[in-house]
């Protein structure tokens, strides 16, 4: 049986075509996905990702417990702030990668990825176990929280008509907690498009009730439900990792692009032991931007040759709606991962020419 | 969604306008619509020989690749060579602009076994 979000009838009253995606029944496209990706570069969308799970933190502990849990630097964080982390095993693998929320010092949530979140608190859940770290509690909250995504060079206008919340005030991935359209909600400047725009999360109650007076009042300036056929594709344009692609139990964040947030210089967390060593040998493939320079669409999967040698494989790929063009994200032999490498995806019988490219694929 | 009267059809969702010992062969209107934007088509060249049942050519959606099948065997005599360069042609007419090869029948019995548009509608139908 597939979960429903609050929106289910929302989706499917506005025509969306439905798909499985991680146990949930999800809209994949409303009225196309290219159509749906450029309103996003150049108008607003709006996301249903009330699949997405929530974890709180709470208690005196719960700075220690999350250093040691997460690769990046909670300490680092002020109330109000968001910072895109990851937990990883003992090996250096990823278990997931999040966002966390910085209420108070002894009040975080982290959002974390849909499929992954019974996973994730169990996981969670033995590492609390296992430590010492008095008084943190842990619970999940999923169900107590609708989330929405509005993105796009119109977002702020348009969410400023339906909240007084001070939005200029809210800095990129810092949050405050305001009212939208009468409904208490958080309100995060963070996205997984490139665009400018927020996430907002509120009582699933009212999910339906924020969701269309959002559409309401967006519809002057071209805002339009978006599918998760679009929200990949917006994603890859930008080179954001999606877990069980560019992160996986079986790649490190080091190889799957998010050295930028492992905080190696932190005393101790789980899985710093493997990636120092990885650090030192030398990480066995890096992440990269692969673009096509012949005719094709690079898939996940896909082999990547220099000459005769197979030297990585794609990840995820697509053609990119804004460059035209076919696009990948691909594990690679580092000696391999300098821009302007040519290469050649093997696609079906054939070896199509690509080249290593500078990422994100599209300036921003 | 358009199912034309002309049209022979196949449960691959291939289309098949025979005029006399050639066919014009397409994806119909209900697979365009279920594979959503098509961004990229590869096509069999010229001469190619094509047998029934057997995959001919591809169409990729931005999400999908989908193989196309041959409804009939024969030789490949024509492709639509606008295609590669407006892969989107496939969405905004199916039926037309957006065809895909023109095969010489090399056996016209197998054309008994094609659909009619009523039946394919009918299969259409069951397909949700």
């Amino acid at each position: 049986m597939l979960k429903k979000t609050p929106l289910n009838d929302a989706h499917r009253k506005l025509g969306a075509r439905m798909v499985e995606f991680g146990g949930w029944d999800m809209p994949v496209q409303y009225s196309g996905v290219i159509e749906e990706h450029l309103a996003v570069r150049n108008a607003a969308g709006l996301f249903d990702v009330s699949h997405m799970g929530e974890i709180e933190v709470r208690g005196p502990g719960a700075l220690a417990y999350i250093q040691e849990l997460t690769i990046n630097d909670a300490s680092r964080l002020v109330n109000g702030q968001v910072q895109y982390s990851a937990f990883c095993y003992p090996h250096g693998g990823v278990v997931d990668d999040v966002t966390l929320y910085r209420f108070d010092a002894e009040h975080y949530l982290f959002c974390v990825n849909a499929s992954n979140t019974e996973k994730d608190f169990a996981w969670m859940e033995e590492i609390l176990a296992e430590g010492d770290f008095p008084g943190v509690t842990l619970r999940n909250v999923s169900a107590d929280f609708a989330q929405l995504a509005l993105q796009g060079p119109a977002a702020e206008a348009i969410l400023a008509r339906l909240t007084a919340a001070d939005l200029a005030a809210i800095r990129y991935y810092h949050f405050a907690e305001g009212p939208v359209d009468g409904v208490p909600a958080i309100i995060s400047r963070t996205g997984y498009t490139g665009e400018a725009g927020f996430e907002l999360y509120f009582p699933p109650a009212a999910a339906e009730q924020v969701w269309n007076a959002l559409l309401e009042v967006g519809r002057e300036d071209g805002l339009v439900p978006i599918g998760l056929g679009a929200r990949d594709t917006l994603r890859l344009e930008m080179k954001y990792a999606l877990y069980g692609h560019e992160l996986s139990p079986e790649i490190s964040p080091l190889e799957g692009g998010i050295g930028w947030i492992t905080r190696l210089d932190k005393p101790s967390f789980i899985g710093a032991e493997a990636l120092r060593r990885q650090q030192e040998t030398g990480v066995p493939r890096r992440l990269v931007g692969v673009q096509m320079t012949e005719a094709g669409v690079p898939r996940a999967d896909y082999p990547l040759f220099v000459g005769a040698e197979q030297v990585g494989i794609v990840t995820s790929g697509t053609m990119s709606p804004v460059l035209r063009v076919g696009i990948a994200l691909a594990l690679v032999r580092p000696d391999c991962a300098a821009i302007g490498t040519p290469l050649s995806v093997g696609i079906r019988s054939r070896r199509v020419g690509a080249e290593v490219v500078k990422t994100p694929f599209i300036q921003k | 969604m358009e199912f034309p009267e002309e049209l022979k059809y196949t449960e691959e969702h291939e289309w098949v306008l025979v005029e006399e010992e050639i066919v014009t062969v397409g994806i119909t209107d209900f697979a365009q619509d279920s594979l959503g934007d098509v961004v990229f088509v590869e096509l069999p060249e010229v001469g190619t020989l094509v047998e029934i049942g057997k995959p001919f050519g591809v169409v990729e959606s931005v999400k999908a690749v989908s193989d196309v099948y041959a409804p009939v065997s024969g030789e490949v005599v024509e492709v639509n060579e606008e295609l590669p360069d407006a892969p989107e042609v496939i969405n905004t007419s199916p039926y037309e602009d957006g065809w895909m090869i023109k095969i010489r029948l090399s056996d016209p019995a197998q054309l008994d076994d094609l659909l009619d548009a009523e039946a394919y509608q009918e299969f259409v139908a069951k397909q949700d």
